[in-house]
């Protein structure tokens, strides 16, 4: 049943580490032009501000109505620096993957602005807006479903060529795709098989190979590695992780894993019903989370240590994700929040650095392992749209 | 919990997890194959476990190492034709399933021991209220009147806390969300209060904030009816929190079993090892994913001696012609590596 392709190439892959083979002019490194500056100090690629997505709710056959609107996306904003890997976390429905069909230009936005380069690419058509999609590009959740079941290999990894021909001319075209395949670790032998020939694993390959072939600058992964198996899903973040050093790439990583957006991610934002409700660092908000409802969701997640769970706090949250078409009113959380009072119910809290955290306004804490627990230190000067923002001990054992 | 003794060295004998009366369900050198177009497929290929009451057992392991096929075997819900258990007991309550009249296995299943699935929504019957399946485990199976049914169910429905459970008993599964919809199933597990449960991937599909509402519901009512739990998953993090013993399996074999403690402190089966390496840790910012290469093997071409081997970075010539048997190697734990000695004593100089 399972005719996967052989051994060889995922074991080549596995092997991940160091670089693969060599990779000809067209794939070359890109580090080289950005030197090493550090993640922080480098310019924001993309610059995302207030973005919305409403879907119409309608009612009636021949006459539709709007009776209502799916906030799935309800005022949005992020930067994305070169180079580096932002992850989004949130329960599902929450609208991390409209925020990706948003940002590659799969779907327009109802307002806001999406900055590439300062360009606002929700204004750009025709060659212009061309141009920017080819330098963002998308890595689907299913490698299943994701692959067009009746076209080789080849053909999926080489079709956005179709597109933008001037990156691979004619001739160069089979070259280029049997390049991209080693690049993410498959035998380049495989261009005449078909999807259902390859293992969960190598199809997120294949369509990492294809998310590559354009040379964008940025890649959306949503869920990119949620389907696979734990093993598989290590050697597919360890070709993210190597990929991203080689060719000087942005992701924007969408997983409900939070483990494996820590372990990727050097920013992180916290999603709750269509808002971010905290950004930061991955160490500030897997440290010192502030808002009520990333502690909820990082204490409720089990850590594979049977001694850590001791002593741990444990945030059970209660109910359900109320419907992004009847967003309470207020703070969105307070129907699950136990920190809720009736100024919740009326005031909608914005996302910003909490009074009174820590360290005066000049002090620029570095983040990372600031003073210890406990204390509201210069690592809780980071947003969060809470109201009552502040850390709670121990919700990621030690 | 096992009644090993500890001690006698690396001696290939009867596994660790001996047969043990008082045991609830005993299985041992089970069998099941599948035959397709394509040749034989052995699934599970000689797998021994046991459970006693109020014990939890997680099988852990990739997928396609049939986990499930297990599950389904005991359950006696195997999909065959293609599959047959061609070997093997399943002694549950001293009686051995796998001569029991057919008759007598569906009176087994569903009142004394039950399953969970991943996929509720196609576990439940879209076209009768949640309500009614409830109730209808009661009519059948207790010979309840129509009136008593429905109470009992919407008793179960608030027991699994689905608010407004007298409301809601006569709404249809797809009105539900995914949590609610698990725990309903797990209502519908714990309707006859059956001694053995048996939950294939029940949180695999659900956000970790549901999962730990799912989980802590079903270890709670475990503890509460003594029932014995089989927990089948590929979550070591699900697993560590909640298992007594652990079982890995790797191409339908058992590698390795172990308290929970133990196994995570110091696995003795590089298969182990390998998994653990490989899950990110939410506590650590760490370096690069320790990934165990490759892939498992196609069942239908299990590669000789260890199976494990072309994977394995200790592998040496004799994993490749021998087969290691599941070696006892301490109290209650057992492996299936010819050099399991060296990785606990390489993980207990660490
Ligand atoms: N085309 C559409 N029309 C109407 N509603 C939509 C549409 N696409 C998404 N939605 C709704 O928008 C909300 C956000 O959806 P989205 O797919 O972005 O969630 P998500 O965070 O990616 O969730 P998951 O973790 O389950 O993938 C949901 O309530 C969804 O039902
Ligand atoms: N109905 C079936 N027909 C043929 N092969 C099957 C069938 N069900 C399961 N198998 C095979 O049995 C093996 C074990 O499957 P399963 O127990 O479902 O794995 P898992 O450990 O992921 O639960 C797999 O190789 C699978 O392809
Ligand atoms: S603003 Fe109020 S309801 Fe919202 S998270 Fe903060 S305390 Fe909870
Ligand atoms: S027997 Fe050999 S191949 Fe198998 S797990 Fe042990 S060392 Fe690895
Ligand atoms: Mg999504
Ligand atoms: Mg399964």
């Amino acid at each position: 049943m399972t005719s996967a392709p052989s051994e060889g190439a995922a074991a080549r892959a596995a092997g991940a580490g160091g670089a693969t083979g060599a990779h000809t002019a067209a794939y070359e490194s890109r580090t080289a032009l950005t030197g090493t500056a550090p993640r922080e100090a480098r310019e924001a690629i993309l610059d995302v501000r207030d973005l919305v997505k409403h879907y119409p709710l309608t009612q009636g056959v021949v006459i539709k109505r709007q009776v209502g609107a799916v906030k799935a996306v309800d005022g949005v904003s992020f930067e994305l620096r070169r180079g580096e890997t932002l992850g989004i976390v949130g329960e599902s429905g929450c609208g991390k993957s409209t925020v990706a069909k948003l940002v590659t230009s799969l779907e327009a936005p109802t307002s806001g602005s999406i900055r590439f380069k300062g360009e606002d690419v929700t204004r750009l058509s025709g060659r212009a807006l061309k141009a920017v999609r080819r330098n963002i590009q998308m890595v689907f959740q299913d490698p299943y479903t994701s692959l067009n079941p009746r076209m080789t290999v080849g053909d999926i990894v080489g079709e956005p060529f179709d597109i933008h021909p001037e990156v691979a001319p004619k001739g160069e075209r089979r070259r280029a795709v049997r390049e991209l395949l080693d690049v993410v670790g498959l035998d380049p032998e495989y261009v005449n098989r078909y999807p259902h020939q390859f293992s969960g694993g190598q199809r997120q390959r294949i369509g990492i190979a294809r998310g590559l072939a354009l040379r964008p600058e940025i890649i959306v992964a949503d869920e990119p590695v949620s389907a696979l198996d734990v093993s598989v899903q290590a050697q597919v973040v360890n070709l993210m992780e190597r990929l991203q050093d080689e060719f000087d790439l942005s992701y924007i990583f969408i997983a409900h894993d939070l483990s494996v957006v820590r372990h990727i991610s050097d920013r992180v934002g916290v999603m709750y019903l269509g808002k971010l409700v905290e950004t930061g660092t991955e160490s500030e908000i897997y440290e010192h989370p502030t808002h009520p409802y990333t502690q909820a969701l990082l204490s409720a997640v089990p850590v594979p240590d049977p001694g850590a769970e001791a002593g741990r706090a444990r945030i059970v949250l209660e109910g359900d994700v109320p419907s992004p078409a009847n967003p309470p009113s207020g703070c969105r959380f307070r129907t699950r929040c136990w920190k809720a009072d009736e100024r919740c119910a009326r005031e909608e809290p914005p996302l910003r650095i909490p009074d009174g955290a820590g360290g005066g306004a000049g002090s620029g804490g570095e983040g990372a392992d600031g003073p210890g627990r406990g204390t509201a230190g210069n690592a809780a000067r980071h947003p969060s749209a809470c109201h009552y923002a502040e850390e709670k001990a121990r919700i990621v054992p030690d | 919990m096992t009644q090993t003794q500890a001690g006698g060295g690396p001696a290939p004998g009867p596994d660790p997890d001996g047969a043990d009366p008082a045991r609830l369900l005993e299985v041992r050198d089970l069998r099941v194959e599948f035959r397709t177009r394509d040749g034989v497929a052995t699934a599970v290929d000689g797998v021994s476990f046991g459970v006693a009451a109020g014990e939890t057992l997680a099988v852990l392991g990739e997928s396609g190492c049939g986990k499930s096929v297990t599950a389904q075997a005991v359950m006696g819900i195997l999909d065959s034709p293609p599959g047959h258990v061609t070997g093997g007991e399943i002694r549950f309550g001293g009686r051995d399933l796998l001569r029991m009249s057919a008759e007598g296995r569906r009176a087994v299943r569903g009142a004394r021991m039950a399953m969970i699935f991943q996929d509720a929504l196609s576990a439940l019957n879209p076209v009768l209220s949640v309500g009614q399946q409830l109730g209808e485990m009661f009519q059948v199976h207790r010979g309840a009147s129509r009136k008593e049914a429905r109470a009992k169910a919407v008793e179960l429905m608030e027991r699994v806390r689905i608010p407004a459970a007298r409301e809601r008993a006569g709404d249809y599964p797809h009105q539900f969300s995914g949590g609610m919809r698990q725990r309903i199933m797990i209502a519908m597990a714990l309707a006859l209060e059956p001694e053995l449960i048996i939950a294939d991937e029940p949180t695999t599909a659900l956000d970790v904030t549901v999962q730990a509402q799912v989980m802590e519901l079903l270890a709670e009512l475990q503890s509460e009816y003594r029932m014995g739990l089989i927990l089948i998953t590929h979550d070591l993090g699900v697993v560590a929190d909640v298992a007594d013993r652990i079982a890995v399996m790797y191409a339908g074999r058992i590698v390795e079993t172990a308290p929970v403690g133990d196994l995570y402190r110091a696995p003795a089966h590089p298969y182990t090892r390998g998994l653990l390496d490989s899950i990110p840790r939410l506590d650590q910012k760490g370096q690069q994913l320790d990934a165990v290469k490759g892939l498992p093997p196609s069942l239908l071409r299990v590669p000789p001696g260890c199976s494990f081997h072309p994977r394995c970075p200790l592998a040496r010539p004799v994993c490749h012609a021998d087969e290691p048997p599941l070696y006892e190697v301490g109290q209650g734990r057992s492996s299936a590596c010819h050099f399991w000695k060296e990785l606990l004593d390489d993980e207990c100089a660490e």
